[in-house]
């Protein structure tokens, strides 16, 4: 950043790309003055409210909850809104749409492909008893242990930061990808889950865990600690584990049985009384 | 409307390591001198495959590879096997969840598996270093 105290300004130089207008894509390259705690998606804004109005992204809560701004940013895939311009450390901000996506305009990934990816390996609940699933009558019983095992992989805001920085998506668009591997093992060792063995076919497949050879940058760029490299391993110890039989097959959580004569903790409000009749589908 | 842009990144995004750490480095090397090991082993079962030609087919042989310039290939050889071996070990453990951590619930600021792993990939280049300048006295100083 320049030293002036008066105007601090940064060269914004971000990709273009008009699918209809542009043959290939273009540099194109803004001052933008920068204040104090102001982030790249931030700098994005101002460009667009001041210079450019045709630049075009995806963003939406501006504070790492939605997952929406990933972008290529000074040679790193980051959440635009996450990143402080002076945390670059640079007068020179390099603005890409994420890689291993196709893009749809300007910094605009498609990222369908990593959506149809997370579909694939039923992230979901499966229970053999599907209809105690959708007639539930109580809680399934899980340890605090049994939470922490997959809470964190649970974190995932599926912004595809970990595919564009994965070697291996960089030149498989087979590949499952670090997103949906983590969250295919993130249900398989949910204590309340059944469905280990119809998720182990992608797992284990040739477009599976095998194919992570430990590069550790999906990791190190996830912005919300999911850790996606741990998740792989361990569905990769998990199978060796098993192929050596040395851990048996869990069981499943049971269902708590409704609980009689309770009385409310009275530090806990009751809830307020509806307003509209409930609904007896 | 299917007017989309192809960005995957290709060779590049996969021996590129780019801005990443170390580990992404280690990455790329592994898989080159994995590459660069499978093509000797199969030059080397084509060269020896000539002693079928007879004692004087190889002894032409021999001394046409006796060269500097093959000489200093069979020793970048040398450097890529242990580089692949040392990182190798390193990979069986770290790929069985040895020394990367367990799930926990993430409090900022994360860390992550590849940064608990970091002495490990430390511990490669130490002891691949040692053992490429113990080989390379060896191989240039001791043999003949
Ligand atoms: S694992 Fe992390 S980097 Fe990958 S999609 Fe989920 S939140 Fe984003
Ligand atoms: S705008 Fe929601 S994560 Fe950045």
């Amino acid at each position: 950043m320049s030293d002036s105290k008066a105007a601090p300004t940064v060269v914004f130089e971000v990709l273009r790309f008009h699918p209809e207008k542009d043959k290939a894509p273009y540099l194109q390259q803004y001052s933008v003055p920068v204040t104090r705690g102001m982030t790249v998606l931030e700098g994005l804004t101002w460009i667009k409210e001041h210079i450019d109005s045709t630049l075009v992204w995806r963003s939406s809560c501006r504070m790492g909850i939605c997952g929406s701004c990933g972008m290529f940013i000074n040679g790193v895939p980051r959440l635009a809104c996450n990143n402080q311009i002076s945390h670059l450390h640079s007068d020179r901000i390099s603005v890409k749409p994420l890689p291993n996506f196709e893009i749809i305009r300007d910094l605009v990934p498609d990222l369908e492909s990593l959506f149809d990816r997370h579909r694939s390996v039923k992230p979901y609940l499966i229970r053999k008893d599907s209809h105690e699933q959708h007639h539930p009558v109580g809680e399934y019983f899980q340890s605090h242990q049994e939470l922490i095992n997959y809470i964190q992989f649970a974190y995932c805001i599926k912004c595809g930061l970990c595919l564009a920085a994965c070697p291996t998506a960089a030149t498989s668009d087979k590949f499952i990808g670090p997103q949906s591997l983590t969250q295919a093992w993130r249900y398989t060792i949910d204590s309340r889950d059944e469905g280990a063995g119809e998720r182990a076919e992608q797992l284990y497949s040739s477009h599976g865990v095998y194919r992570c050879h430990f590069a550790g940058t999906c990791s190190q760029v996830c912005p919300k600690g999911v850790d996606p490299a741990l998740a792989i391993q361990l569905a990769k110890k998990e199978a060796f584990v098993r192929a050596f039989g040395i851990r048996k097959q869990r069981r499943a959580a049971r269902v708590a049985p409704p609980v009689e004569n309770w009385v409310r903790n009275r530090d806990i409000p009751a809830p307020p009384t509806p307003t509209i009749e409930k609904s007896r589908a | 409307m299917k007017n989309r842009l192809n960005n995957r990144l290709g060779l590049g995004g996969w021996l590129g390591g780019g801005r990443y750490g170390v580990d992404r480095y280690a990455y790329a090397f592994h898989r080159l001198t994995g590459l660069g090991i499978l093509a000797y082993f199969i030059m080397h079962i084509f060269v020896t495959g000539m002693r079928v030609g007879g004692q004087e087919e190889w002894e032409r042989t021999m001394a046409f590879f006796n060269a500097p310039v093959f000489k200093a290939g069979e020793f970048l050889v040398f450097l890529a096997f242990i580089f692949h071996a040392v990182n190798g070990i390193r990979l069986v453990i770290v790929e069985l969840a040895c020394g990367i951590g367990r799930p926990h619930v993430p409090a900022y600021p994360y860390t992550n598996s590849t940064m608990r792993q970091r002495p490990f990939v430390v511990a490669v280049m130490i002891l691949a270093a040692l053992l490429m300048i113990t080989g390379g006295v060896d191989f240039y100083f001791m043999l003949n």
